[in-house]
């Protein structure tokens, strides 16, 4: 079973995970995932492979407690191991080289774009990373992203720190010319209402943008359906065909009802998880 | 003299009304009364044709007869040795369209229960020590098989038996494939599957869950960097079809396989104990009339759907479930719509499924599959008003593999071009055999397959042909790396 080495808390929600798995680091590319699970019983949960460590054998993630799952992965520590960690899975980002390449992270959604913005920095591209959080207390991983691309631009919508307001008004301000100019692709990863307006922004001024979409999977590897996604009219399965695809072409509004699929039974594991922690603390 | 009886004798079932509201096994097996009596109905014909109408040859009479003459040991010794899988055969083969087609009784009466027959020495098998123990490996070129189903545990057993390390890849958390995630623990009992398995750890043979070849390790990488000597590729058909219909994303649709997987494999008949939900409406729709739909449609009663129902555009006749299944299924209260047609998912306001809208058919002539062709009747449209709809409309082989190897050839149906015989490959060294090959078919055929390609790969790493070995050779004997 796949190690824990290291953990850090980024934010109250958020944790950073190295993780001991060679054949995964050895193969992993800029865009892909990893499909985990932590107990008998347990739930396959997608994880977006944030970076990796070729020598080292390592990949990094940083999960969100937003259910049950991920707040069980939450609970592991350092010296941990991860019952199920299986990947790389989907396909890698494939960018043109030699332009301006523009990662949009949003919460944790940053994260992702270690690998990228190492990736596109290394051979030779422009690159921007701009990070949205709502406040400097959520802002993850700035400092790591900064030695790995050619700019970072922060924006907060309290304005806490770095640009005060949301990261497509920065993104269309680049767009129109403002430092550190237009990007010739965008790459955005984070909540889905972010990925739609980055898309909506990008659309006009036809910059090209993938989005990273994070549907419902069950197994992960192309067997379920249960992960597909309507773009340009096909359904298309995250998992074998994505999980990167032209934001211009995504359906996000089916995207975001299909998300909603098991909200109930999502809270409702999530509750009986509290209940029994609570009850284990009395 | 064998006694002759007109009927077979019947497998005993639990009640339809209890059976369809839990997930034990419908078919409680024979007692030893019934085999006795069942097996002395065989003739021990001088040409035994059924054999003719086994895939995999499994000498009928001859084990049939020593149920008959009480000589258990002897029976399931010459099942095993024929076919590897025979507790889960016994349960999942269409012997009525194989074996017990065959049978000469059936001139006159029905046919012996051949089927039943097998399934009561597989059990009787698993009631006693395990016969069989560690494989002493006296080859030193270690094989790999990719994927855990039928045809990836019979041909793993087998190189065991040769003589071969072997190391089965399972992309999954669990071993077993379809056997795990497709067939329901009603007509498959999942501890049938763990002996099975349990039985190839005893033997020597590793499996190691999570590991996708196409994407953890490449084909190529399986010779150059884990130094095997071949590969046996039992991927499967696991990517399911959909019907490219309007209403099709609507929440509430889902594949027979995210359904069957959502409950077999991650148990969500247990949620939430288990972490895995499976929503299931107050009725269902399950579209297609094979083995795959009568187990989603019975499944789903069993998950609680007050009406279940079969949707199929031609009729009961070019139906491909068994027909145990299907009988199983009409107890269970399952209601058939035959011919007819679905042509939209209907959005009941919310985003979910509020129904499926169909048009009746008429059969025409036969079409390219030899099948009567479904005609539509104008203006005989109307909405099944339902919460789920299940599509089981047949799946084709994942192409992970194939999109990341090169020189590994496929039909354009997405299946694996190998040798009928050996299971060779496009590739030296690279064998095939199951659905990979021949697209979504039986256990037997994939046992079979798996079966045959051991043996070709022992004959290629004995023969030692310039050739037959491959450009690639023998990679670096490099140890089992940290996953």
């Amino acid at each position: 079973m796949p190690r824990i080495l290291e953990t850090r808390r980024l934010t109250p929600v958020t944790k950073y995970f190295r993780i001991d798995a060679p054949l995964i680091a050895a193969s992993a590319q800029p865009g892909q995932f990893v499909m985990l699970r932590v107990r008998d019983g347990g739930e396959r949960i997608p994880i977006t492979i944030a970076d990796y460590d070729r020598e080292a054998g390592t990949i990094t993630i940083v999960v969100q407690e937003v259910g049950a799952t991920t707040k069980r992965v939450c609970a592991l520590e350092a010296g941990d191991e991860i019952l199920d960690v299986a990947g790389p899975l989907g396909g890698k980002i494939e960018i043109p080289p030699g332009g301006h390449v523009c990662g949009v992270g949003g919460g944790f959604g940053s994260a992702a774009l270690l690998c990228l913005m190492r990736t596109f920095t290394a051979r030779g591209d422009m690159t921007t990373a701009i990070l949205g959080a709502r406040s400097k207390d959520l802002l993850i991983l700035a400092d790591e992203l900064r030695p790995l691309c050619n700019n970072v631009e922060i924006c907060t919508d309290d304005g806490s720190v770095g640009f005060k307001g949301f990261v497509t008004q920065r993104l269309a301000q680049m767009i129109a010319g403002d430092w550190p100019g237009r990007p010739d692709h965008v790459v955005a990863i984070g909540p889905m209402a972010m990925m739609r307006a980055v898309a909506e922004t990008t659309r006009g001024p036809a910059v090209k943008t993938l989005v990273s979409m994070d549907p419902l999977m069950v197994d992960g590897t192309g067997m379920c359906g249960g992960c597909r996604v309507n773009v340009g009219g096909k359904a298309q399965f995250a998992c074998v065909d994505g999980p990167c695809f032209d934001a211009h072409q995504v359906d996000f509004d089916v995207a975001m009802r299909r998300n909603k699929a098991y909200v109930k039974e999502e809270k409702q594991a999530l509750d009986r998880l509290t209940c029994m922690a609570n009850r284990e603390a009395r | 003299m064998p006694i002759k009886r007109a009927e077979k004798t019947p497998m005993p079932v639990r009640e339809p009304q209890v059976r369809a509201h839990d997930f034990k096994e419908v078919n409680a097996g024979y007692t030893a009364s019934q085999a006795a009596f069942e097996s002395e109905r065989c003739l021990r014909c001088q040409d035994p044709v059924c054999v003719d109408g086994c895939p995999v040859s499994v000498p009928i009479p001859e084990f049939i007869h020593a149920v008959a003459t009480g000589d258990m040991a002897g029976a399931a010794r010459m099942l095993r040795a024929s076919n590897p899988l025979p507790a889960i055969c016994g349960r999942v083969c269409p012997q009525e369209s194989q074996c017990e087609a065959e049978c000469s009784m059936t001139l006159r009466f029905n046919s012996v229960a051949i089927g039943h027959l097998e399934r009561y020495v597989a059990d009787w098998e698993r009631t006693q020590p395990p016969s069989i123990g560690a494989m002493i490996s006296t080859r030193t070129e270690k094989v790999a098989v990719i994927g855990s189903g039928p045809s990836g545990l019979v041909c793993a057993g087998e190189l065991a038996r040769l003589g071969y390390p072997v190391t089965i890849y399972e992309a999954l958390h669990a071993a077993g494939g379809v056997l795990r995630y497709g067939i329901p623990e009603f007509r498959l009992p999942k501890a049938i599957l763990d002996w099975e398995i349990g039985l190839l750890n005893a033997m020597g043979v590793e499996i190691i869950c999570n590991v996708i070849i196409g994407k953890t390790l490449t084909l190529d990488e399986m010779f150059n960097k884990m130094g095997y000597a071949a590969v046996f590729i039992g991927t499967g058909a696991g990517l399911p079809q959909f019907l490219g219909i309007p209403g099709e994303n609507l929440n509430g649709v889902m594949s027979a396989n995210e359904f069957l997987t959502r409950i077999n494999l991650m148990r969500g008949y247990d949620f939430p104990d288990s972490d895995t939900p499976v929503k299931v409406g107050k009725r269902v729709a399950v579209i297609g009339a094979g083995n795959t739909a009568m187990d989603a449609v019975r499944t789903s009663l069993r998950m609680g759907a007050e009406e279940a129902l079969i949707v199929y555009r031609r009729s009961d006749k070019e139906m491909s479930a068994r027909v145990e299944e299907y009988h199983h299924a009409i107890e269970e209260g399952v209601k058939f719509n035959w011919l007819t047609n679905p042509l939209e998912v209907i959005d009941d306001g919310s985003g979910w499924v509020g129904g499926l809208k169909c048009q009746k058919m008429k059969l025409g002539e036969p079409d390219a599959s030899g099948r009567a062709r479904p005609i539509p009747i104008e203006g005989s449209e109307f909405v099944i008003p339902v919460e789920n709809v299940v599509l089981a409309i047949g799946t084709t082989p994942n192409p992970l593999l194939t999109r990341t190897t090169s020189g590994l050839l496929t039909n354009k149906k997405g299946c694996l071009v190998a040798d009928e015989k050996t299971g060779l490959t496009s590739k030296s060294l690279v064998f095939a055999g199951g659905d990979a090959v021949t697209g979504a078919a039986t256990v037997i055929l994939a046992a079979g397959a798996g079966k045959r390609a051991a043996q070709a790969i022992h004959d290629a790493l004995v023969s030692n042909v310039p050739g037959a070995r491959g450009s690639q050779g023998v990679g670096p004997q490099a140890s089992t790396p940290r996953f």
